[in-house]
């Protein structure tokens, strides 16, 4: 049996090379950004099961600014077939459970059997969308896939769980979470990347979606971890032990 | 730039251009100073077989610019696995 249809969210996120600065209690966007890790892996997963004739069709969607249309040719790039673009206002924070709702309206419409995500975004570190959205949609969910195979009207999925695999079988429709082991995730080449810009990308805002992207958690300060301080060098044991007992208060 | 008096055929040319196109796009990832780095190594590298007159020559330099792309795929998946892998899991499994 083959699916129709796999919805693969991803995630525009500062590039995992870049070295996240704060200014003036923001974080500096105005850098290098690319697909989150994650969702990179989502996407390899959901083509390879296209390649392989598993399901019909990928759609590639993301909740983000105009800039966000960039990672989503990536994954057009990637061998996405079509992709679906939430459009929010530059500069605003959508938090998990919005999105999961944007989601939600999305899955709806289009109608996928099964939904994979990366299992966490590499700026937020929240790992709460996939969840949030089984839950939403009330479906069933594999989180942190580590091998995926299609077995009838059912899936099984591998998980990565403390000290080990855990495998569970989980009825259609469904929602995959992936961990960095599942699959190794193909360049979007330059050749690529411009034949993506022939694929067809659809455009929401939440408002079309009738989601409410105002979130219930306030951030009320951002600031950069403590620097941290160098070390010294004594030059005896006497000024070490006095250092000890009279600056760091430790004897 | 006046034109090279070793032209080669148009068909090489136009792979020529093409595989220095890719290989400049996949320097933006590079690391160690990304395409700032990566983009004058790149040119003296063209540059310093422009005078190649040679199809068969022309051919095998192309080959080995698509094991460069190759080179350069693989450290661009490393590198980031690498930095996941530090960043999210036990260093010890």
């Amino acid at each position: 049996m083959s699916l129709n249809r796999i919805l693969v969210p991803v995630k525009r996120v500062i590039d995992y090379a870049v070295k996240v600065r704060v200014t003036g209690g923001k974080i500096d966007t105005n850098v290098k950004h690319s697909m989150n890790p994650f969702d990179e892996i989502a996407v390899e997963q959901a083509v390879r099961m296209r390649e392989g004739k598993q399901v019909k069709e990928v759609i590639a969607m993301t909740v983000g600014p105009t800039k966000s249309l960039e990672t989503l040719r990536t994954a057009l790039a990637m061998g996405a077939d079509r992709a679906i673009h939430v459009e929010t206002p530059e500069g605003t924070e959508i938090l998990p459970l919005q999105v999961a709702k944007l989601i939600r309206a999305v899955a709806e419409k289009e109608k996928p059997e099964v939904v994979i995500l990366g299992k966490q975004a590499i700026d937020d570190d929240s790992s709460q969308t996939g969840q949030m959205l089984a839950g939403l949609l009330g479906w069933s969910q594999a989180t942190f896939a580590n091998k995926i195979a299609v077995a009838g009207d059912k899936l099984t999925v591998d998980r990565e769980v403390d000290g080990g695999l855990e495998t569970i079988s989980t009825k259609l429709p469904t929602i995959i979470t992936t961990d960095l082991r599942l699959n190794e995730p193909r360049y979007a080449t330059l050749p690529n990347i411009m034949k993506a810009k022939k694929k067809k990308v659809d455009k929401f805002t939440p408002a079309d979606l009738k989601v409410d992207i105002k979130g219930s958690i306030e951030t009320i300060k951002i600031e950069e971890p403590a620097k941290r301080s160098g070390g010294k060098k004594v030059a005896s044991v006497d000024e070490l032990i006095d250092k000890l007992k009279n600056e760091a208060k430790v004897l | 730039m006046p034109a090279s008096p070793h032209q080669p055929p148009a068909a090489l040319r136009a792979q020529v251009k093409d595989l220095y196109k890719q290989l400049l796009y996949m320097g933006r990832e590079y690391p160690n100073g990304g395409i700032d780095y990566f983009k004058p190594k790149l040119k003296a590298a063209f540059l310093k077989k422009r005078t190649m007159s040679d199809p068969a020559e022309i051919e095998a330099a192309l080959k080995q610019g698509d094991y460069i792309k190759k080179e350069l795929e693989a450290l661009w998946f490393l590198r980031k696995y690498r930095h996941v892998k530090q960043n999210y899991y036990d260093p010890k499994d």
